[in-house]
């Protein structure tokens, strides 16, 4: 019972989260230079006195401030965030179109960094002061100072256009219609590179806190115990102090998941990666403001879910949680 | 506390490679007498094809080891002042909100925490996006998205330092209470707050490149972001265009990263990480 309220009050938590972005959304958009109606009109193409005249009534630009802040997120929670003049489409449907391949792509690198982060974090302190320790804790330093759009940019070099081995461009192979088990296989070979890369920067960092983490609890009274009744280094690396040391890194990646959202802007931008990334660097060149806010609201909307998700696993795997609530 | 921070080899090496990037940023007018702006040769250049011109040049013809040289620029620049100004939003907001609690502490940590569920890049293309690509802008908007974390150490280190005896002894002695926590509190909270500070430059100088990487850099300020961007599409014919720049990102921001790990166990003996050989 104490779960089902806490997920709820997430729930509401998080609509609030929402609506004071969607305000500040608002306040963002009208503190941009210019007129709004005149750079609605300049992106239709005209900009006469009338054509503008027009666009201010149909928009409510006329209007007092707030109810065109109300009219504004009312609009957001019936999904409706503006309409793209440079796309000529609905911001909704260029986001809604776009959205799966940008999932794809975040939660593969979330599963890939959080599981060979903590796999190397292990690996790491179980070896600490050893060469394969000193050698893991310098890459994931080299990892950690490494630009994401650079390491991308170099796997294309080295991985695509030098050794051949896997695509560097786009999501499908175009023009090959590959169908059934074909294409889930050609879209994983594009996957590859591009999850990889986005997924580096944060392998380093929760490698890292696994480490320290995993020597942390290292020290604890429950391993001295664990030792003194005979079980094996393995054993109580796994059920006791890994079960421990997961918690922290487990918060964290719920708190990085929003980097990684941010970090697919790049990723999609150098892959060609079909996303909603690759759709709001696309709009920066066009001074699209009603599409970038969009991708903007429905990224920190997916950063909010993500971490709702962390929250329950948290629940799941420490039951103290729960009992605390 | 010098003598623990000199004994760390990362954090020495950290020093000496950040010193080197700052040199080469101050003197980069007297190492390289072309402007990073000026077509100099062919463009396309290879690195060590010509005499004054290691690296070669750009797709303009620009060359690169001066563009290298005066993006240190930037990047230092923009990364210490968007952490200065994310430190003067979160010290004073984490202050507040720990020393007086309550309301004020609810109030503070309520917007905090708004600010840390954004997705903080998202948020500064979005800021920069919006207000014109600027050497300022683009530092407001770095400082905007960084200051979160700051206002929550310096809240918890307050929260702890509040309760000490020579609080209570200067409440005793008839101290008002802003002047205990400017006077008292605060100058207790400082080394975490530095060890904090020197990570945060070397974020900041990440966002930036990524923003100019992006289009969104200043347009009059030549940056190692826009080295890259500017030379993405050519990657396939000429990569050290992409590829020194990089280099260049790596070795700032690591050097940031040692020495702030190095100050961390310089002046927080009790909590340096364990089992360090």
């Amino acid at each position: 019972m104490s779960v089902f309220v806490a997920i709820l009050s997430r729930l509401a938590k998080a609509a609030l989260t929402l609506l004071a972005i969607a305000v500040l959304n608002f306040c963002l958009l009208h503190a941009a230079p210019g007129d709004p109606a005149v750079v609605l009109a300049g992106e239709a193409g005209a900009a006469d006195e009338q054509m503008i005249a027009q666009l201010r009534e149909r928009f409510g630009l006329d209007q007092p401030f707030y109810i065109q802040l109300a009219k504004y997120v009312g609009g957001v929670a019936q999904l409706d965030l503006g309409y793209s003049f440079r796309q000529n489409a609905p911001v909704i449907d260029l986001i809604a179109e776009r959205l799966p391949a940008t999932l794809l792509l975040t939660l593969t690198a979330f599963v890939i960094s959080l599981v060979l982060g903590i796999a190397l974090g292990v690996a790491a302190a179980a070896r600490v002061g050893k060469p394969q320790d000193s050698l893991l804790t310098t890459l994931a330093l080299l990892f950690y100072a490494t630009p994401l759009y650079w390491a991308a940019l170099m796997a294309v070099l080295v991985f695509s256009v030098w050794l051949g081995w896997l695509p560097g461009f786009g999501y499908e192979t175009v023009g090959a219609d590959y169908t059934g088990l074909a294409r889930v296989i050609d879209i994983l070979k594009h996957l590859i590179l591009p999850a990889l890369t986005l997924g580096l920067f944060f392998m380093a960092v929760y490698m890292r806190m696994t480490r320290a983490s995993m020597l942390e609890v290292s020290t604890a009274d429950f391993v001295k115990t664990a030792k003194a009744k005979g079980l094996s280094g393995r054993v109580i690396r796994r059920r006791h102090i890994l079960r421990n040391a997961i918690l922290p890194v487990v918060t964290l990646a719920g708190l990085q998941a929003g980097q990684l959202v941010g970090g697919a802007v790049l990723t999609e931008t150098v892959f060609a990666w079909p996303g909603i990334g690759r759709l709001m660097f696309e709009s920066l060149a066009a001074r699209d403001y009603n599409t970038i806010l969009g991708v903007f609201l429905v990224s920190a909307a997916m950063v909010i879910l993500f971490n709702i998700v962390t929250d329950i696993v948290y629940r799941l795997v420490d039951p103290r949680i729960g009992a605390r609530a | 506390m010098w003598k623990r921070f000199r004994s760390n080899i990362g954090a020495v090496i950290g020093v000496v490679l950040l010193v080197l990037v700052i040199a080469i940023a101050i003197f980069a007018p007297l190492i390289f007498a072309n402007s990073p702006w000026q077509m100099v040769q062919r463009p396309f250049l290879a690195p060590f094809a010509m005499d004054g011109l290691p690296l070669g040049t750009d797709t303009l013809g620009r060359d690169v080891a001066a563009q290298l040289a005066y993006g240190a620029r930037v990047s230092l620049l923009v990364g210490l002042v968007s952490t200065l100004v994310a430190l003067l939003i979160g010290v004073p907001l984490g202050a507040l909100a720990g020393f007086y609690g309550g309301y004020v502490d609810e109030g503070a940590m309520r917007f905090t925490e708004f600010f840390q569920t954004i997705p903080n890049f998202a948020l500064a293309i979005v800021l920069v996006a919006i207000f014109e690509p600027t050497l300022a802008s683009i530092t407001l908007a770095i400082a905007i998205v960084s200051w979160p974390p700051v206002a929550r150490l310096v809240r918890a280190e307050v929260m702890s330092v509040r309760k000490r005896e020579f609080v209570d002894a200067a409440t005793l002695a008839g101290l008002s209470k802003p002047r205990i926590l400017v006077r008292q509190v605060l100058p207790n909270t400082v080394s975490p707050i530095i060890v904090m500070a020197s990570l945060m430059v070397a974020t900041a100088i990440l966002l930036e490149s990524s923003l100019s990487f992006l289009g969104l850099g200043d347009p009059n300020a030549m940056s190692w972001g826009y080295m890259i961007g500017a030379a993405r599409t050519v990657i396939r014919s000429s990569w050290w265009l992409s590829f020194f720049p990089g280099v260049a990102i790596i070795i700032t921001v690591l050097a940031l990263n040692l020495i702030g790990e190095g100050l961390n166990d310089a002046l927080n003996p009790h909590l340096s990480r364990k089992g360090k050989a």
